[in-house]
């Protein structure tokens, strides 16, 4: 057995190198055995990663075996971050891309002639790229990097493993480029936000294992004697994430060559498994993971303790009690039991209180320095997040009502309170996390130019503004002229009266979205500018935490 | 053994243990000793030497 530090390396190198060599015969096997195009384009895509993979743990192996720097003091220690720094120039890359694609498709519901008449073009076959990529590449990206950034700082350890946390940030995204390409190429489950087909579910089943596996065992090593609330945050999302994948996605395949696979459930159950994970897809990752990042990232970037710590224990236990429960209300009125209905609305009103302590712990963390909203907008980018965070929380139990939801579901509204969540919270609380994290990961003195940030944060408000106001007034009326009867008892309008009324709104939505994308824009070009290491326009405007922690100045000072 | 039954039982039970478990939470960080615990915990683990605004009010 290998006994000292450098042998145990070489050892999980080695391990590491016959892991990828498997994975290159699979994809091979894959590429030369499928019968189906697309399938045999993701078997190449697998071998042609392994063999990366391979060439760069052999050109790596021998540089970094976690030892502390011989010039950093004995206790300091050696955090294990260039996993990270790829996850997150992956996810600006990846909420580019997603960003792009949906506002594409915003265009295609104003002027339909935009799909071209192609079916890779097709709104069918985009959405779910735009959907995946937005909250599964953009949002899943910035989760696995900032997890792993959190549970080293707050555990005081460093990274459990060496190539184990590298085939977590490349696996994940290799699971996103064969997700997304097959959508293109027509190979889909057809799952809201399941879409994924059984093989990238086998594959991204095996990456989250190995998440999770990576993200205990560096817990099981802290120094620090208390887990901080932020990772059981961050675990809660990683153990219920695993759990709802693989039961939302027990399948048959008809071939192991071809993609297409039969689910387990049938009927209602179906439906209700489904949504089951649909809600919860919300609950835990676009939720219990991104108040991890608030719970991190504001007090450290205000420079002040959660507001209340024990608010912030109660706040977990209560959120995800309640959220598993929350799914039913997306199968209101359907052949689902009434008993379950009311159940999932009853749960959803519950989620108030607990979404509003959140809520109300993480603005109140800034009471003594609410002049930071005003002279940091990377501190107001995270506030912001939460307010948003706080106002479509309340919207999403108003609408799980049965008699609101009979007016708001299938219409617009629903996309417009998604959008508040996902671009006001999700979205603005990540940005505010990159613009923290790239001067501390890259070591550098301040951003390129915190009036970029500004622009940003501006021109993405403006722009999230546009957007759900828009598809507010729009899905109300489309509601409303759907239910509208004459005195006779006939429909007042046609289905596609509703459409031509809905025409300007959708062109103020997008047009919120291009407003959007230029934000995204702006923020790829000041992170790009400040990776780079070019000298900081305002460096002297910026707080002492923007800059990495070993070059931080002391208050004293 | 009907439906109604297993129902009943179910989600009356499951209601009772819902309670108990957020008491059991409420009860947890209520006690005096937990509160000290974990203020003392959190700003360690954050490397934060700045006072508590919370606790400066009391």
């Amino acid at each position: 057995m290998p006994d000292t530090r450098a042998e145990k390396a070489t050892f999980g190198s080695l391990m590491a190198i016959i892991f990828a060599i498997a994975m290159a015969f699979v994809g091979i096997s894959i590429g030369v055995g499928s019968p189906s195009g697309g399938m045999s384009f993701h078997g190449w895509c697998l071998a042609a990663t392994a063999a990366a993979s391979i060439y760069f743990i052999l050109s790596h192996m021998a540089q970094d075996d976690g030892a502390p720097s011989p010039l950093s003091s004995s206790d300091a220690v050696n955090y294990h971050d260039a996993p990270i720094r790829f996850a997150t120039i992956a996810a600006i890359f990846w909420g580019i891309a997603g960003f792009v694609v949906g506002d594409i498709i915003a265009w295609q519901l104003a002027f339909p002639a935009l799909n071209f008449d192609l079916p890779w073009t097709s709104f069918g076959r985009l959405r779910p790229l735009h959907t995946s990529a937005v909250i599964f590449a953009f949002g899943g990206n910035v989760l696995i990097g900032t997890s792993f950034y959190v549970v080293q700082r707050t555990c005081k350890a460093r990274l459990a493993g060496l190539w184990s946390p590298w085939f977590v940030v490349v696996g994940y995204n290799l699971f996103i480029l064969i997700a997304g390409t097959g959508y293109l190429l027509g190979i889909t489950d057809g799952k809201e936000y399941a879409e994924p087909v059984w093989y990238a579910d086998l594959f991204l089943t095996m990456v989250w294992v190995v998440y999770l596996l990576v993200f205990l065992a560096t817990l099981w090593k802290r120094k620090e004697p208390h887990i901080y609330v932020a990772n059981w945050f961050y675990l809660s999302f990683i153990v219920t994430v695993a759990m709802l994948h693989v039961v939302n996605n027990l399948a048959v395949p008809v071939s192991i060559w071809e993609p297409k696979s039969y689910i387990v459930f049938a009927g209602v159950q179906d439906a209700m498994t489904q949504w089951w994970y649909g809600h919860n897809a919300v609950g835990f990752f676009l939720t219990a993971g991104f108040l991890g990042i608030m719970y991190y990232f504001i007090p450290k970037r205000v420079e002040r303790p959660v507001y209340s710590y024990r608010l912030s224990i109660v706040h977990f236990w209560s959120l995800i009690f309640l959220y598993i429960w929350a799914g039913p209300h997306h199968l209101h009125y359907t052949a689902l039991p009434e008993w379950t209905q009311t159940l999932g609305m009853a749960f959803s009103i519950m989620l108030w209180k607990p979404s509003w302590g959140g809520m109300i712990n993480g603005l109140m963390t800034l009471s003594g320095a609410w002049d930071k909203l005003r002279t940091d907008p990377v501190v107001r980018l995270l506030v912001v997040s939460v307010a948003f965070y706080g106002m479509s929380t309340f919207e999403g139990p108003v609408m799980s009502i049965k008699a609101v939801n009979s007016l708001s579901h299938y219409t617009d509204w629903t996309i417009g309170h998604v959008h508040s969540g996902a671009l006001g919270w999700v979205a603005m609380v990540s940005f505010g996390a990159i613009y923290c994290l790239v001067p501390w990961l890259w070591k550098r003195k301040a951003l390129y130019s915190i009036r970029l940030v500004e622009w940003h944060f501006w021109v993405s408000t403006i722009g999230i503004l546009l957007y759900i106001t828009s598809m507010w007034v729009s899905g109300i009326m489309q509601g409303l002229m759907w239910r509208a009867y004459d005195k006779l008892g006939f429909l007042s309008y046609s289905f596609v009266e509703t459409v031509e009324a809905m025409h300007p709104y959708y062109i103020i939505r997008a047009t919120g979205g291009l407003l959007f994308i230029l934000g995204s824009l702006i923020m790829a070009y000041n992170i790009w500018r400040t990776i780079r290491g070019d000298e900081s326009r305002d460096a002297a405007e910026q707080p002492r935490v923007a800059a990495a922690p070993e070059l931080r100045l002391n208050p004293a000072e | 053994m009907t439906y109604d039954t297993v129902a009943t039982f179910s989600q009356v039970s499951s209601l009772l243990l819902f309670i108990a478990l957020f008491l059991a939470v409420i009860i947890y960080v209520l006690m005096p000793t937990t509160k000290e615990k974990l203020e003392r915990a959190q700003r360690s683990a954050l490397d934060l030497d700045t006072p508590n605004s919370y606790e400066d009010e009391r």
